[in-house]
């Protein structure tokens, strides 16, 4: 294949069916449509409306997450779900996929989870798909190699009606890391850093490729990490090329090819990273080695610093000024020791099992502070049987934790598991909008490590402080 | 969708950078499986108080807001979740264009979708706008420009096919449609691939 195609390149023409034209966006092909319970209600109105079927119904998976209960006695128990508008919705996505021959992992099935983790973990997330899902966070998917975004709902329709989106090809930035992360410093302290760098509307425009030894060494837990909150820095999509790793992961998983089919897609997917003569749009450079764990103190992902640093002053900044207000916090101060009231572990960001451990690693031994509420949310129910088989789950009990059946929960608060108002959270979710945890509810973002260290002390801790 | 060709407004002025769609529209008015009603809930938690009044110094709660179809926004709008009902509820509140120097790609793309029509402007023009909230605008799809009340007409880009469904009013599910050889053709491909 030509040495000078980037990997999204070489995607992006593999799934062209008409290309695109001075007039008209390019017709592209989509694998893979994965649909969920917030985002899908109407656009299968639109279907029915205009007397359409699901072209590929086979190509399309679905499950339920967002607004799903996380208290086992209300997913198992028959206690009901307690948000009415919630339960509506997760009986419509029931009658859809049913009437429409759309495969459901439905509240009850032992595969069911965050959509962004079950793809991958099923196996369905390939190298080289393309992968379009009612979510901004489908860009997770690229850490496979897969072209992954999120798309709108009369989109979802479009998908539906015809596997196909028209799309204007997107310029491509490379963001190339270098060197190894320090202890204590994760996959989500790079993500958050890069977005630092490049800023909430860096990515704008632009699918990203995360590239060099750093990204090469990460396991694919930490590379959905940092593909996963590519939307935050504005880019729709973030990929990472194949490799070994990968292959590793997929290996065996239940939707994967097998046998013949498996040496096949080797072949194919070997070919896939971006040649030695590709050019991207733009390139940024991050110094791995130099990072720190990373919290934000602001009200958007790009409002971060490291943990040893203070709060930001800049006197003429009206947006800063109204950010620090929500959140109650003093320019110049800083951000370690500020108060802790919740912390939230889980998420498509920091929900799988590598996560858990990670948080575990900290809590071992220990109790949360008093007054402290700490929820542990897996990403899906193989992660939660996965956890428990390790004794993950009582690590967290016996630290004082919740111990919950998958989903989205506090992530975004849709089923009720929110954050109330006025208290400091500190979640390993990927975004801190104000609200966006519960009215008036102020967020920190950070990694799984230093979430367990800020329940441990009541206050945003330095997990190293803990080691 | 609804067609728009020249939308004539005084604009309402939201001077406030990196607006996400959970501010546009808070996750729990999620629960909907309708587009409908939305504008009710428009920036609910900036509207509103916790007791559920209006706050009046709010922008969208003034009296002189009310009949504006442009909003003039801070840079990087929209940005965020993939939720369309973001659009759907600026649509429903009365909102044809939102005016900014970038606006987030899921965003737009939702908007042009639902005959909402995003116009990024240079940083000057920009600049103008957020210091003259209520200006009388006009905004010409045909000939993407947006003239000031002094008669300065700025081009701006937009996409042509996006352009020309919101000219006619159609949406993009009927040009999908007819490409039915073609995407049969490519599965075909696929199939014997
Ligand atoms: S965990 Fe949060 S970010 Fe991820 S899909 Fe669910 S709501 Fe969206």
């Amino acid at each position: 294949m030509d040495s000078s195609l980037t990997l999204f390149e070489k995607v992006w023409r593999a799934h062209e069916v008409v290309p695109e034209t001075a007039d008209t966006p390019a017709v592209l092909y989509v694998d893979l449509h994965l649909i969920h319970e917030v985002t899908s209600p109407q656009a299968f109105t639109v279907l029915r409306e205009r007397g359409l079927r699901l072209r590929r119904p086979e190509r399309t998976f679905a499950t339920m997450d967002h607004s799903t209960p996380t208290r086992t006695e209300q997913i198992f128990g028959g206690a009901p779900i307690t948000v009415d508008a919630a339960a509506r919705q997760v009986r419509e996505l029931e009658r859809n996929c049913a009437d429409m021959g759309v495969e459901l992992l439905g509240l009850r099935d032992a595969r069911r989870g965050i959509v962004h983790i079950i793809g991958p973990e099923l196996g369905v997330t390939q190298p080289g798909k393309t992968i379009v899902c009612g979510d901004s966070h489908t860009s997770t998917h690229g850490a496979l190699g897969a072209l992954a975004f999120g798309i709108g709902t009369t989109e979802v329709g479009h998908v539906f009606a015809t596997q196909c989106l028209l799309q204007r090809k997107p310029r491509t930035l490379a963001v190339n890391v270098r060197g190894t992360l320090p202890p204590g410093v994760g996959a989500k302290d790079l993500i958050l850093a890069i977005i630092g760098k490049i800023g909430v509307a860096g990515g704008t425009g632009h699918v990203i490729e995360y590239r060099g030894e750093t990204i090469g060494a990460l396991d694919m837990d930490g590379r959905m990490t940092v593909c996963n909150m590519s939307i935050e820095a504005g880019a729709r999509a973030g990929m990472i090329a194949p490799d070994e790793t990968t292959f590793r992961y997929l290996a065996g998983r239940p939707r994967a090819p097998q046998g013949a089919a498996w040496e096949a897609s080797l072949e194919r997917w070997r070919q896939l990273p971006s040649g030695p003569g590709a050019r991207f749009d733009r390139e940024v450079d991050i110094d791995a080695a130099a990072l720190e764990p990373m919290v934000t103190y602001g009200t958007n992902p790009g409002m971060v610093i490291p943990i040893g640093a203070s709060i930001p002053e800049r006197a003429d900044d009206q947006v800063l000024a109204k950010s620090l207000a929500y959140m109650g916090f003093t320019p110049g101060e800083p951000i370690r020791e500020q108060p802790v009231n919740v912390v939230f572990i889980g998420s498509c960001t920091n929900g799988r099992l590598s996560d858990l451990r990670a948080a575990a690693s900290v809590l071992r031994g220990r109790k949360i502070a008093s007054g402290v509420q700490m929820l542990v949310v897996p990403g899906s129910q193989q992660v939660k049987r996965d956890a428990e088989a390790e004794g993950l789950d009582r690590i967290f009990i016996d630290a004082g934790a919740e111990w919950r059946e998958s989903g989205c929960s506090m992530c975004l608060g849709m089923n009720g598991d929110l954050v109330p108002k006025g208290h400091y959270a500190v979640s390993t979710s990927n975004r801190n909008f104000e609200g966006r945890q519960g009215i008036g509810a102020r967020t920190l973002l950070a990694s799984p490590l230093t979430a367990a260290a800020s329940a441990v002390r009541g206050r945003v801790t330095d997990p190293r402080e803990l080691f | 969708m609804e067609a728009l060709r020249l939308l004539r407004s005084r604009t309402v002025v939201l001077p406030v950078r990196d607006i996400d769609t959970d501010q546009i529209i808070p996750a729990r008015f999620l629960t909907t499986t309708t587009r409908e009603g939305l504008g009710a809930h428009l920036f609910e938690d900036w509207r509103y108080g916790p007791d559920g009044a209006a706050r009046p110094e709010f922008v969208l709660n003034r009296p002189e807001a009310g009949g504006c179809a442009i909003l003039v926004a801070g840079h990087n709008f929209g940005c965020g979740s993939s939720r369309e009902h973001a659009a759907w509820a600026l649509r429903d509140f009365g909102v044809r264009a939102v005016v900014s120097t970038q606006i987030a790609d899921i965003f737009r793309n939702n908007a042009l979708k639902n005959g909402l029509l995003p116009v990024i402007v240079e940083p000057d023009v920009h600049g103008w706008l957020l210091e003259h909230p209520g200006a009388q605008v006009s905004i010409d799809v045909q000939s993407t420009t947006l003239t000031l009340p002094s008669g300065t007409a700025v081009r701006f880009a937009l996409e042509p096919f996006a352009r020309y469904c919101l000219l006619n009013g159609i949406d993009e599910l009927g040009f999908l449609l007819a490409r039915e050889s073609e995407i049969a053709a490519y599965e075909a491909r696929l199939g014997s691939a």
